[in-house]
């Protein structure tokens, strides 16, 4: 690829290298972190825990979505009971309380955890942009291993630091397996 | 989960995974059997045989449709016969399946990393026959919507102080949850299969069910995420559902089942027959699919440890109802004790000792939870046992109780085993399909297990 094709619209996705071990992505992450890049991913088999703090990944907004669809939840299953109890169909059997709170504890539970858990994985699924069957990545033969047993960082072309010769030589000096680029 | 809990190598009876897998060789071989292997005359058969006896549960709905309830045993006083001890039994065995799941990932146990898929399928199949029991019960299962509160024309409400209402929000949120769960764990795996499939037509329909997963360390932080919290929340749904079961007795005021034991007894219960029937099942799975490297004595070990803990734990149920029964001082509570000991239901009550507390003494023996075999018969014994525990508390408190006058006899017929037997074909058939269709081990949580996975930083940054 030569110097023509950094065009205002980069033809190229990014590039991808290709490592051997978790660690090897972790070191290359970090360093890639630390080299000022911030539009860039790591690819592997398997969640790695030491990602979060080398990508410094901090997202907390499935937790943050997951409590508040738990208390909308709770107030829904509480709310529900006690509205059909004392306001939809009233019974008064020997003056017992309309709001019998510990009889109604049951289905608050339920819902709360129906209404968390589905948004828990609701909200997983659409912070991440799923289902995104197509992407650049899937461009690049070898990344099928991804899931296998093969581990990737693809740095993109929208990362303002992005240069096609200066990140090639960065990529290179992380002792890369292989590095392809990644087409549109 | 990361760290697995240090424990002395001299409880372990050998590797989680055995030594010579790397991140390849697991993935291709559990992958392998859903995309490469050759379709058996083994699977063929199980499947046919299983299909038919599925075929009972559609004769005997069929018929009860046509005539009404009518067509079981059941009568006043015992209203309550196969339907709700299939129920109970089938929505036990489920509990497993979760335990493994969620409380033993939140309490970091990484040798469940290769049995939980399997006994997360268990669950859900299991639920779905336990849930077809309260529907055929109700007699008109097309009316089967009044269940749930919706405004109607009728003006009626279902009544929220009721248990049974409890029962329709707890298994239904239970089988909700346990299905995300299922599909979430499956996603990266989806993936793996994709990628590694050779015709157009799987690689397709993975694919698809991959939703575009890519590996990605943003995706992988939102994913553990949200595995951890749903693990958090089924762990107290687990608990909660049993429980809600239980208060279907112990809510009523019925000498037997008019109890404070009954909840913890009945989740204890649960797992145990869970346990029991992952045993039953992954015995042969593992054999006929050649995956002792991974399904390992280590597992074998463990499932039968916990099958005697809350074996026992159960033991301790009997005693203390037999207890209260003498200790209330009532004297409703001490007949029934002594009726189940001793009236005309008092073999199935023996009997159930001798499944329930007695076999499970044998797992004491290191030898003998290491060894398939027998731990395949005990197994059976117990799930046996616990669907005859159903059987005792249902029926022995129903048939006699305050007045002799209204004493009677339960006598299940064709048509209550027919229905049955059936649900247990149709979770053998959904088990059959499942091998075949889906990877029964969690792929991308296996990879975790194996020394190649660990992080290990190269060159001082």
């Amino acid at each position: 690829m030569s110097i023509e094709t950094l065009e205002a619209v980069h033809p190229l996705y990014g590039l991808m290298a290709e490592f051997e071990t978790p660690g090897q992505l972790v070191t290359a992450a970090r360093k890639a972190r630390e080299a000022g890049f911030r539009r860039f991913d790591a690819y592997s088999p398997m969640p790695l825990h030491e990602l979060d703090d080398a990508m410094d990944l901090h997202d907390n907004r499935v937790s943050l979505c997951t409590l508040i669809a738990g208390i909308v939840g709770a107030c829904t299953g509480f709310g529900l009971a006690s509205w059909v109890q004392a306001v939809a169909l009233p019974l008064n059997i020997g003056g017992r309380p309309l709001i019998s709170v510990p009889m109604y504890i049951p289905v608050t539970f339920e819902l709360t955890i129906l209404f968390g858990g589905l948004t828990a994985a609701i909200s997983m699924i659409v912070l991440n942009g799923l289902p995104r069957p197509y992407h650049p990545v899937f461009n690049v033969d070898r990344f099928n291993n991804a899931s296998r047993n093969k581990f990737f960082l693809c740095i993109e072309t929208a990362d303002p630091r992005f240069d096609y010769g200066e990140t090639l030589k960065f990529l290179q000096s992380l002792n890369p397996e292989e590095i392809a680029d990644v087409p549109r | 989960m990361s760290q697995p809990v240090e424990l002395p190598d001299s409880i372990h009876v050998g590797p989680v995974i055995d030594e010579g897998h790397s991140l390849a060789s697991v993935s291709d071989k559990v992958g392998g059997i859903v995309l490469k292997r050759k379709i058996t005359l083994g699977w063929v058969f199980g499947l046919l045989v299983s299909f038919g006896l599925l075929q009972g549960l559609a004769a005997g709905a069929t018929w009860l449709f046509i005539k009404g309830v009518g067509v079981w045993g059941i009568n006043i006083p015992v209203g309550w016969g196969f339907a709700i001890i299939n129920f109970v039994w089938w929505i036990g065995i489920g509990h497993a399946g979760t335990l493994i799941s969620a409380i033993l990932l939140l309490l970091n146990q990484s040798w469940r990393n290769a049995i939980n898929r399997f006994a997360e399928a268990m669950t859900i199949f299991a639920v779905m026959c336990a849930g077809m029991f309260p529907v055929l019960h109700t007699g008109r299962p097309w009316l089967a919507y009044w269940l749930f509160p919706y405004p109607n024309t009728m003006d009626l409400w279902p009544q929220f102080r009721s248990p049974l209402l409890w029962d329709v929000f707890a298994v239904s949120t239970y089988f909700t949850i346990s299905a995300v769960f299922w599909f979430m764990g499956l996603i990266p795996d989806f993936a793996s299969l994709r990628d590694s499939a050779k015709p157009m037509w799987q690689k397709r329909v993975y694919g698809m069910l991959a939703m575009g997963w890519r590996g990605s360390a943003r995706h992988w932080q939102r994913y553990e995420k949200a595995s951890l919290l749903l693990a958090g929340m089924a762990t107290p749904l687990v608990v909660s559902v049993h429980t809600v079961v239980s208060f279907d007795f112990a809510v009523s005021m019925l000498p037997g089942w008019h109890t404070t034991i009954f909840p913890p007894y009945f989740v204890a219960g649960a797992i145990y027959s869970g346990f029991a029937m992952v045993l039953t099942l992954m015995i042969p799975a593992r054999k006929f699919y050649g995956l002792e490297d991974i399904i390992t004595m280590r597992h074998l070990n463990n499932m039968a440890k916990v099958t005697l803990a809350t074996g026992l734990i159960v033991g301790y149920g009997y005693m203390m109802e037999a207890f209260f029964g003498y200790f209330s001082a009532d004297q409703y509570e001490r007949f029934m004790i002594l009726n189940r000991m001793t009236g005309p239901y008092a073999a199935f009550y023996w009997c159930l000792i001798f499944c329930n507390i007695i076999t499970p003494q044998f797992l004491w023996f290191k030898k003998i939870r290491t060894s398939p075999g027998i731990l395949w018969i005990i197994s059976i014994v117990v799930n046996i046992g616990m669907w005859l525990e159903r059987f005792v508390i249902v029926v022995t408190s129903l048939h006699r109780d305050f007045l002799p006058s209204s004493w009677g006899m339960y006598v299940p017929t064709i048509w209550d085993f027919a229905v049955f037997f059936g649900t247990i074909g149709f979770f053998l058939f959904m088990i059959f399909l499942f091998v075949r269709a889906l990877p029964m081990i969690t792929i991308f949580e296996l990879r975790m297990l194996l020394p190649g996975a660990r992080v290990k930083e190269v060159a001082a940054r």
